[in-house]
């Protein structure tokens, strides 16, 4: 196809010269590991507390988790995140602070708030799962022996949920990593970004795509090797699926 | 405080709409050649033939592990050549279309994949050997006994899959295409209105998509055993 393949293009340096492309893929990767990993633990608190109340016996906080899932469920990411870069500074009381930042920092946080909004509420479904998947009984003995509510969720229910939706989990976390390269489109110089920077410049299509491509594959293993000892430790014994294999 | 002004949109529907339609009809050929591909990888995967397991479950743990926006970057530098190459386009043709089409079709199939792996699992072994001391061979168990079924359990994981594709298909804001996310943002970036235009995208999605998953939640009590 005359396609000059040239793998050396990662050692040249960039325009500005303060760095190689190299550093430039390497920036782009911090970036995504930071951001996800931030929106993650963010979405991980806020999607237990919602799926929390997803199941609490009190209706009106139950339809207030209601509401929060399915808004962000049924909406594109990508609407998602230009109402949160484009509109809500528009609209909320603090927005012209918000304005005034460094554009950069303005991009992160966007982001961020998106992505932990939008993968909360798949944790959310997830825990509720999880707390639906346990024996009544379990609640019903805690509350009978005197816990409050609030004891028998702390105590009870959401330690062994928790252990239950591990699996599940870990591929949410692995779909905030993948949902991050979304952010490229309001200019933040994540993973994805720089690739693209990086073929803009040189032209160098395919090298840059296939370095992207294998770091996403990277930080993919990664996880899942992390989450398999993980998995080993919380596993509960003598349920199904987490016999010794 | 920000004033809100709606007066663009009435005059912009048109153009909304034509891109409402580009986005359904990305929807709806990714779903089916998805599915139809999906199902195909899903039967490798099982088959006794270990080069095609193998392979299927390369085909899926890849696609999987790459973000959407790669996939649709990597087929928006490939489809164009190719399509060059072996058709002989001239450099000018339009081949944005084609390119989303391919990529998502592609990509969707390795998660399509997985929701039939689970449905021709989920039907007993029983079946299969059933079929087998009939004298089926392999193909004809897949195609008369075990696909059937596989289906009928995966209908409503088969359309909230493709709820979620739909939603996916906004992503080809990055090769420009004018789909319904697009031109949304088209419309407000062209009249200064780009939050009234924003909002009023994110509730059409929100509207058809809860209205969708509400269908197929009703649907999948209907036909629950």
């Amino acid at each position: 196809m005359g396609y000059h393949w040239n793998w050396l293009v990662f050692a040249q340096s960039v325009p500005t010269g303060e760095t190689t492309f190299l550093g430039w893929l390497l920036a782009g990767l911090r970036m995504t590991l930071l951001l996800s990993a931030v929106s993650w633990v963010l979405a991980l608190a806020l999607g237990t507390a919602m799926g929390v109340l997803r199941t609490v016996p009190i209706r009106p906080l139950r339809a207030i988790a209601a509401i929060y899932v399915e808004t962000f469920r049924n909406v594109p990411l990508l609407a998602q995140l230009f109402i949160w870069y484009f509109v809500m500074p528009e609209l909320l009381p603090f927005g012209e602070r918000f304005k005034q930042l460094n554009p950069m920092l303005q991009q992160f946080l966007a982001s961020m708030i998106c992505l932990a909004l939008f993968t909360g509420a798949r944790v959310c479904e997830q825990v509720r799962a999880g707390i639906n998947a346990l024996a009544r009984g379990q609640k019903n003995a805690a509350l009978a022996l005197g816990f409050t509510l609030s004891q028998a969720y702390r105590h009870v229910l959401l330690p062994v949920a928790g252990r239950l939706i591990v699996p599940p989990l870990t591929s949410e976390m692995l779909n905030t990593f993948k949902n991050s390269a979304v952010c490229s489109t309001i200019g933040l110089l994540e993973l994805a970004a720089q690739g693209r920077q990086l073929v803009d410049y040189t032209s160098q299509a395919y090298e840059s795509f296939i370095a992207v491509t294998v770091l996403y594959l990277i930080i993919n293993v990664a996880i899942m090797l992390i989450m398999r000892q993980v998995e080993k430790h919380t596993r509960v014994p003598g349920l199904i699926g987490t016999a010794d294999r | 405080m920000y004033e809100m002004d709606w007066s663009s949109i009435p005059g912009a529907l048109p153009f909304l709409w034509k891109g409402m339609v580009l986005s359904l009809e990305l929807t709806l050929v990714a779903v089916a050649a998805g599915i139809v591909w999906g199902t195909l990888l899903a039967i490798m995967r099982l088959s006794p033939l270990k080069p095609l397991a193998v392979f299927a479950a390369g085909y899926v743990s890849l696609f999987r592990s790459v973000p959407l926006v790669m996939v649709l970057l990597w087929f928006f530098l490939i489809v164009p050549q190719l399509l060059r190459t072996v058709l002989g386009l001239g450099p000018n043709t339009d081949t944005r279309f084609a390119s989303a089409l391919v990529g998502f079709s592609l990509f969707e199939a390795a998660y399509y994949s997985e929701i039939m792996r689970a449905g021709i699992q989920s039907v007993s072994k029983g079946q299969v050997s059933a079929a087998s001391a009939l004298g089926m061979t392999f193909a004809q168990t897949m195609r008369y006994v075990v696909l059937p079924q596989a289906f009928r359990n995966m209908v409503p994981l088969l359309l909230t899959q493709a709820i979620i594709l739909f939603q996916d298909t906004s992503l080809v804001y990055v090769s420009a295409l004018s789909d319904f996310f697009g031109n949304a943002y088209r419309v407000g970036d062209r009249d200064g209105r780009l939050v009234e235009l924003l909002l009023f995208a994110g509730a059409v999605y929100f509207v058809l998509c809860y209205a969708a998953s509400w269908a197929v939640r009703r649907f999948e009590r209907r036909i629950a055993v």
